[in-house]
């Protein structure tokens, strides 16, 4: 799986996004600045980091989201081609077009730093193969912007459509009010486009690789993307 | 030319800073304030006179930055 990781001005999740896709895939991911203008030649997955790009500076999300290498990212999801936004990268994702909706302030308007639960949708797409559809998994969120909203049809599209891969939940898989940390509409955790090939979630499964960090839960994300490539290939 | 842009978020979309301001101002016994919705102002200046070009580009500039329209709406001023 070659992975190109976007590198804006601001961003500081990449490093451990880099190091999650290297223990998942074996191969180093690219950095791609975000002033270049096409992605390396063979790349399977585009990453959207997680941080602070651009300080936060207007809305979140929002001057990465016009940057010169987004249009090259543009092209590839047109393409079908893998791409995964985390946290920031979710917002830019939004803010690119590339998904629909907004991630607005946490409706407790505190920054949240935390681990969660989260109950994944379905198992059948790329994005989630490495789990098993109503399984819960514990990942760490970092954000003050998580609060995702769409109009009531973009949400019933995104619901029947069955776009909606996590959710935010109780360790026991419970969806209610109390686990919806941020007030998101529907307690969505994680959404797809329309052709199900670009992922955006707010919680960071990068985080949760490696024994060393006292969970391990979100390799299947990554582990299922690998199997994803592997079987396409 | 002087102009200014300001972003307001759509009516129903829920705007917690606001409900903030509001409850703050309601603490701080300032009486008489039903609700408060917060938005965003942006002063720029514009090269040239033509007036209608500058509308155009301040059109352009908030629907390709400045708002978000999905859940803001934008007013233009063009100040002369």
């Amino acid at each position: 799986m070659k992975s190109a990781i976007l590198v804006f001005p601001g961003i500081n999740r990449e490093r451990d996004m880099a190091r999650a896709l290297k223990l998942a895939s074996g191969q180093e991911a690219a950095m791609v600045w975000h002033a270049e203008t096409a992605l390396p030649r063979g790349t399977d997955l585009v990453v959207v980091p997680g941080g602070f790009s651009y300080g936060d500076y207007l809305r979140c999300g929002a001057i990465a989201a016009r940057a010169p290498v987004m249009d090259a990212v543009r092209d590839f999801a047109a393409g079908g081609g893998l791409v995964l936004g985390v946290c920031n990268g979710f917002q830019i994702l939004c803010e690119a077009g590339l998904l629909p909706g907004v991630l607005m302030r946490n409706a407790r308007l505190k920054f949240i730093c935390h681990d969660v639960h989260l109950r994944v949708e379905r198992s059948d797409t790329p994005f989630t193969r490495g789990y098993n559809a109503g399984q819960v998994i514990r990942v760490p969120v970092a954000h003050g912007e998580g609060n995702y909203e769409a109009d009531e049809e973009t949400l019933k599209r995104l619901e029947g459509e069955g776009r909606v891969l996590y959710r935010y939940c109780s360790a026991a898989g419970v969806v209610d009010e109390e686990s919806n940390i941020n007030g998101a509409a529907q307690s969505i955790a994680g959404i797809v486009s329309e052709r199900g090939n670009v992922l955006g979630m707010m919680p960071h499964p990068e985080n949760h690789v490696e024994d060393i960090m006292g969970c391990t839960d979100g390799r299947g994300l990554f582990a299922g993307l690998v199997a994803h490539l592997e079987k396409a290939a | 030319m002087k102009a200014r842009v300001t972003v307001t978020l759509k009516s129903g979309i829920l705007d917690p800073q606001g409900k903030a301001i509001e409850g703050a101002l309601k603490s701080l016994g300032v009486d008489g304030v039903a609700s408060v919705r917060q938005g965003k102002v942006f002063d720029i200046e514009i090269a040239g006179s033509d007036k209608a070009k500058a509308e155009a580009t301040l059109k352009d500039a908030a629907d390709k930055l400045l708002a978000n329209t999905v859940i803001e709406n934008y007013a233009i001023e063009v100040k002369g």
